[in-house]
C-alpha cells in the first residue's frame, strides 16, 4: 500500500511569538521550528499502518527551505522519500492555495491512503485536509481518533458532541488525524542518519501542472489583515497561605482591587 | 532545538543530524526521564526499564557504525551524554560506562566472537555491562591494583575485587581489569560465573539514581575466550576512560543547563521586597557568571569534539574537558541553590539533586587533582604524582 503523509513546519507551541515589522506575519528570529503535533501523529499512523501492511511512505510538505528540516524529522522516524514544494510562488498560501497544491501532489502520486495532521498549529485554520479530499474526488475522515484498514476500505472513529461515530470510506482515501489517534515515537537516532541518505525530491508549481498565480498568495482567496498578540497579561500572585485564609484573601481582591464582586 | 542553552549560537556550529539527535534525546528525557526522576533519587533505585528503551532509540554504543549503532559523530555522543545529565548525572553514568567503558574496550580490544556475541545486546540496550578499575585500596593509581588473574590451561583463575562500580549489581558483563604475569589485562567477567557476585553499596548520598557496586571474585573461573586478547597493559583501561572523560565533559554541561535554566525561571517569578528577585544585581551577577561559564564551557566541549571527530584529540585535552566542565558545573548547582533559596534544597526542584550528582562526577574517572596534574606534566614536561619518582 503507499501512503502520503502532509506535514507542516510550525512555530514550537512554546516560543514567544513577535510579529515582523509587516503586521501581519511573525517574526522568524531565534524562534524554533518543529513538525506541527498533529502531524506527527499522521506520521505515526502511516508508519504503523506500513509496518503491518507493507508498502511505501512519501512524506511532502510545502514551504521554504527551512521547511527542509521536518521532511529529516519525518524520514528519521521512518518514512521512505520525502517531497519538497520549494518556490517563491508557493509562498503566502491561505488554506485553499495550499489545498490546491496539496491535491495536485495527491492526483500526482495516486497514493492508496493519505494522512494529514488536523491542523497546523499556530495558523489552527483544520481546513486543509479536508479541502485536498474535495478537490482530489476522495473521501475522507476528519478528526479520526481510531483507524481499522479492511481490505479496500478504511473505518474511522470521531468523536463528537457526547459519543462516537464510525465512518467507513472506501480506498483512496483522506485521513486527518486527531489527537488519540496514536502516540508517534521519537526519531531513533539510526533513523536519523540512514535519513541522510533518503531522497528529497523538489517540485515547483510547473512540476504539478499549476500555474504560478494558481498557487501561494496569489492563489489564495483570503490574505491576513493584520496579526495581533494577546494583551501582557500581568505577574500573577502567590498565596501561599492556608487554604481558608487564602479564600478569604481572594474574596477581598475580587472585591478591592478587581472590583468584580 | 528546545530549552538549548545557547548564548553563543553554538546551534549554527552542529549539523543538521546533531540538531535532531538533540532532540530526540531531549524530548525522551523531558518525557520519560524528568516525571520520575526525583523519587528514583529519594528511593535510591535507578530506572533500569529505560535501558531498552534507550537501546531502541539508539543511544548506547551510538558511534559505532557496526553492530547495530548508529555511526554517530563525537559531537552527537557529546549531545547525548549532555541530555542525559540534563535528566539526571545516574542515567548519564549508565549511559556513559554503557557505551565507553563496555562497547568500547570489546570492539577495540575484543575478539570477532565477543564483538558479535556482546556488542549487538549491549548496544540494544538488552544487556548491561560494568568496568571494574578501581579497588578499594588502588583509586587514583589503579596501576597498583591487587586484583589478579593466573592462566591454567585454558581458563584464568580471577581473585581479588573492585570496588565503586557503575552498573556493578545489574551487570550481564562485566570488563574486569586484573594484574597478570605479563601485565595488566581486561577479563568479560559474566553474571553467574562460580564465585563472582556483586553487592550494591548503599547509603550513597550522591548519584542515588545509580547503581553503584563492589565486585568481588572469589577463585573465579574465567574461560580464556573471555580475556580482551587486544589489551596488555594499563594504557588499555585508561584508554577507555579517555573516552568515558569526553563524555563526561558534555554531560556536566547538562546539568549545569538544568540548573541555569531553573535558576532563571525561579528568580524571575520569586518576588521579594516586592519584585521578583532577578531584579537584585547580586542575583543577576550570579545568573551572568553561569551563562558565561556554560557558554566557555560548551565552546571547549564542542571544540574537543570536532578534533575528536577528525581523529585528533588529545588525552590531556579531554582532561581540561572533563575537569573545567565538571567544575564550573558543580559551582553553578551551588550558586542556582542559592538562588532558590530554601526550595533549593528540596527535591521539588532538581538542583540539589544535580549538585549531590556532580560531587561524584568529580571524583570520578580521574578526579579533578589528577586532572590538573595531567595538565601540570602537559605543561612543564614533569609528571607530578608520583613522590620521589623521576621522568623516564
Ligand atoms: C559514584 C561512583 C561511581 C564510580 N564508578 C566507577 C566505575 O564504574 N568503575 C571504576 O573503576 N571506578 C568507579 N568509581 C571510582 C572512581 O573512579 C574513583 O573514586 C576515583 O578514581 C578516585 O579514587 P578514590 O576514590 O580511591 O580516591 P583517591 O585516589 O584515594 O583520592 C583521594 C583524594 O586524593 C587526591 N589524590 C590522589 N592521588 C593524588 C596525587 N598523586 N596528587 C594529588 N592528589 C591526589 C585525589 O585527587 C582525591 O582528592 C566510581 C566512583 C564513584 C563515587
Ligand atoms: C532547613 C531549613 C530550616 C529552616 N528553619 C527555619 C525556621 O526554623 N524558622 C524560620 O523562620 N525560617 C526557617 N528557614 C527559612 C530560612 O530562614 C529562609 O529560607 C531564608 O530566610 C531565605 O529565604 P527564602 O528561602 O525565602 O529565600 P529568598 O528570600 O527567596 O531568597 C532567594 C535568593 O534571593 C536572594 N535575595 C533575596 N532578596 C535579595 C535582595 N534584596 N538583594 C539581593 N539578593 C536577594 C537571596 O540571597 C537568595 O539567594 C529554614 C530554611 C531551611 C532551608
Amino acid at each position: 500500500m503507499n501512503f502520503l503523509v502532509f506535514v507542516k513546519q510550525v512555530p514550537d507551541t512554546e516560543t514567544k511569538i513577535q510579529i515582523a515589522g509587516d503586521g501581519k506575519s511573525i517574526a522568524e528570529d531565534g524562534v524554533n521550528f518543529i513538525v506541527s503535533p498533529y502531524d506527527e501523529m499522521a506520521i505515526e499512523e502511516a508508519l504503523l499502518r506500513k509496518e503491518a501492511l507493507g508498502g511505501e511512505i512519501t512524506v511532502v510538505t510545502m514551504g521554504p527551505n527551512r521547511a527542509e528540516a521536518a521532511l529529516r524529522t519525518a524520514l528519521a522516524m521512518g518514512c521512505d522519500k520525502a517531497v519538497h514544494l520549494e518556490d517563491e510562488a508557493f509562498q503566502g498560501a491561505d488554506s485553499y492555495a495550499t489545498a490546491k497544491a496539496l491535491a495536485a501532489v495527491v492526483k500526482k502520486y495516486s497514493p492508496d491512503l493519505v494522512f494529514f495532521g488536523k491542523q497546523g498549529v499556530g495558523t489552527d485554520n483544520t481546513q486543509v485536509g479536508q479541502m485536498v479530499a474535495e478537490m482530489a474526488g476522495l473521501g475522507h475522515i476528519g478528526m479520526c481518533v481510531k483507524l481499522e484498514i479492511d481490505g479496500d476500505k478504511i473505518r474511522g472513529e470521531r468523536e463528537i458532541e457526547g459519543g462516537r461515530e464510525t465512518i467507513e470510506v472506501a480506498l483512496p482515501a483522506v485521513v486527518v488525524a486527531q489527537k488519540g489517534l496514536n502516540e508517534p515515537r521519537y526519531p531513533a537516532l539510526r533513523g536519523i542518519m540512514q535519513a541522510k541518505r533518503k531522497p528529497i525530491e523538489k517540485l515547483t508549481p510547473g512540476d504539478l501542472g499549476l500555474s504560478a498565480d494558481e498557487v501561494g498568495a496569489a492563489g489564495s482567496k483570503t490574505e491576513y489583515a493584520s496579526l495581533e498578540l494577546p494583551p501582557a497579561r500581568e505577574a500573577g500572585k502567590k498565596l501561599e497561605v492556608e487554604p481558608e485564609v487564602a479564600a478569604k484573601e481572594i474574596v477581598a481582591f475580587l472585591k478591592n482591587e478587581a472590583k468584580a464582586l | 532545538m528546545l530549552e538549548f542553552v545557547d548564548f553563543a549560537g553554538v546551534e549554527g556550529l552542529l549539523r543538521p543530524e546533531e540538531r535532531m539527535v538533540y532532540d530526540t534525546v531531549h524530548a525522551f528525557v523531558k518525557d520519560r526521564v524528568k516525571p520520575n526522576i526525583a523519587a528514583d533519587f529519594e528511593a535510591g533505585v535507578f530506572p533500569l526499564h529505560l535501558v531498552s528503551e534507550m537501546g531502541e532509540l539508539g543511544f548506547l554504543g551510538p558511534t559505532l557504525k557496526e553492530y547495530g549503532g548508529a555511526g554517530l559523530s563525537d559531537v552527537a555522543y557529546g549531545l547525548i551524554n549532555q541530555e542525559l545529565e540534563r535528566g539526571d548525572s545516574g542515567l548519564r553514568s549508565f549511559a556513559s560506562v554503557q557505551s565507553s567503558l563496555v562497547i568500547y574496550p570489546i570492539y577495540a580490544f575484543g575478539s570477532g566472537e565477543q564483538k558479535a556475541r556482546f556488542l549487538p545486546k549491549l548496544i540494544r540496550g538488552e544487556i548491561v555491562g560494568c568496568f571494574g578499575l578501581t579497588e578499594p585500596d588502588f583509586g587514583s593509581n589503579p596501576g597498583g591494583m591487587r586484583t589478579r588473574a593466573v592462566k591454567s590451561g585454558d581458563k584464568w583463575l580471577l581473585n581479588g575485587s573492585k570496588m565503586w562500580i557503575t552498573n556493578g549489581s545489574i551487570a550481564d558483563v562485566a570488563v574486569v581489569w586484573a594484574a597478570t604475569n605479563d601485565g595488566i589485562r581486561g577479563f568479560l567477567v559474566e553474571k553467574g560465573m562460580k564465585g563472582f557476585s556483586a553487592p550494591e553499596i548503599r547509603h550513597k548520598m550522591s548519584l542515588r539514581a545509580s547503581v553503584t557496586s563492589e565486585l568481588i571474585f572469589e577463585d573465579v573461573e574465567v574461560p580464556d575466550e573471555n580475556c580482551l586478547p587486544g589489551a596488555l597493559g594499563l594504557k588499555f583501561p585508561l584508554m577507555c576512560l579517555t573516552q568515558a572523560r569526553y563524555g563526561i565533559g558534555w554531560g556536566a554541561l547538562g546539568a549545569a543547563m538544568d540548573c541555569y535554566e531553573t535558576a532563571v525561571s525561579y528568580a524571575k517569578s520569586r518576588i521579594q521586597f516586592n519584585v521578583p528577585i532577578a531584579r537584585f544585581q547580586l542575583v543577576q551577577a550570579k545568573l551572568a557568571k553561569m551563562l558565561t561559564e556554560i557558554t566557555k564551557a560548551q565552546l571547549l566541549a564542542l571544540q574537543v569534539g570536532r578534533l575528536k571527530d577528525e581523529g585528533h584529540a588529545k588525552h590531556y585535552q579531554i582532561s581540561m574537558l572533563k575537569m573545567n566542565n565538571v567544575g564550573v558545573a558543580l559551582d553553578i548547582a551551588r550558586e542556582a541553590r542559592d538562588i532558590l533559596g530554601a526550595n533549593g534544597i528540596s527535591l521539588e526542584y532538581p538542583v540539589f539533586r544535580h549538585m549531590c550528582n556532580l560531587e561524584s562526577v568529580k571524583t570520578y574517572e580521574g578526579t579533578e587533582d589528577i586532572h590538573r596534574l595531567v595538565l601540570g606534566q602537559y605543561i612543564t614536561g614533569i609528571p607530578a604524582f608520583e613522590p620521589g619518582k623521576v621522568q623516564g
